[in-house]
């Protein structure tokens, strides 16, 4: 199921939704396994008198399922880098969308890679997410 | 900054691929694991977050005896309110040497990068600051570098 060079050609995009009207429980639950307990994220107290209008996702969450989509496509352990800028809150109720478009074929000896552009947007097309990644695929 | 001290266990990648709403048997169970490419149970791509759960001086996990920012019988437990210039998380990048594996204990190590600044929309500046967390093996074999930049934006009164 890895990838193959040969197969491959630039501007070949791969997308997945990743998530469906997000909940506050998939929040907590990604607090309680990252660690990450950030009332900011968590307590809708506590966020409203932060200045936020509730609780919102940790951009951490939205590279998480943003990977997932991504390790879907290069497949297992295939991943050189990874790498994301966060542009916007994700909220409790949002569904998203990760895409990644084939930007570059290279090879290094023998090994082939592919580069990807990635991009996660919210179900109103804002993205949430850019970046980019890299990974090792079969000839 | 200290090194923090990261046993890997497999509940624990359990976990977080759920979070992650994950279902691929790679981070689930052990049997299909062996069979598939990966030869076994690999931690998901952004695992190493987690390492946060074994920093004994991480601030965004509430500690007995120690008032928590978040909410109880006031919105928040500390009399000063939200801190006014929190960091946020503006970038993430990890390069990755090998997949994590459960059963074995990683060390990470924290070094600060570059430092810049830049004028900010709303006047005052942001202040990016890079960190850079190495993931080692036993053996002392680099696994994964995590580099994260963390944005805090000054007013113009406090710079």
């Amino acid at each position: 199921m890895a990838l193959k060079a040969s197969q491959l050609k630039v501007a070949d995009v791969y997308s997945e939704c990743v998530v469906e009207n997000l909940t506050r429980t998939q929040i907590v639950q990604y607090a309680g396994a990252s660690g990450d307990y950030n009332p900011i994220h968590s307590d809708e107290v506590y966020a409203v008198y932060a200045g936020h209008k509730g609780v919102f996702a940790h951009g951490m969450l939205t590279m998480g399922l943003t990977g997932r989509m991504l390790t879907n496509y290069v497949g297992d352990a295939r991943l050189v880098k990874f790498g994301v800028r966060f542009l916007s809150q994700v909220w409790p109720g949002d569904t998203l969308t990760a895409t990644a478009t084939v930007t570059e074929l290279n090879k290094v000896g023998d090994q082939d890679f592919v580069e990807l552009a990635i991009a996660t947007v919210n179900q109103e097309g804002k993205e949430v997410l850019t970046g980019h990644a890299t990974a090792r695929i079969d000839p | 900054m200290t090194k923090v001290r990261f046993p890997v266990e497999a509940t624990h990648i359990v976990m977080f691929a759920r979070a992650i709403g994950e279902t691929n048997p790679v981070y689930f169970e052990a049997e299909a694991a062996e069979r598939s490419e990966a030869g076994g149970l690999i931690a998901p791509p952004t695992f190493t977050e987690a390492a946060a759960q074994f920093d004994p001086d991480y601030r965004l996990r509430p500690k007995p005896g120690v008032k928590w920012f978040g909410s109880g019988a006031t919105p928040s437990g500390i009399e000063s309110g939200p801190p006014s210039a929190t960091s946020l998380h503006a970038e993430q990048e990890y390069t990755y040497v090998r997949p994590i594996r459960p059963g074995e204990v990683l060390t990470r190590q924290t070094k600060d990068g570059a430092v810049w600044e830049k004028a900010s929309r709303r006047g005052g500046k942001l202040v990016f600051r890079e960190r850079i967390h190495e993931f080692r093996d036993e053996g002392g074999a680099l696994v994964v570098t995590a580099r994260a930049v963390l944005v805090t934006p000054v007013s113009s009164s406090e710079s």
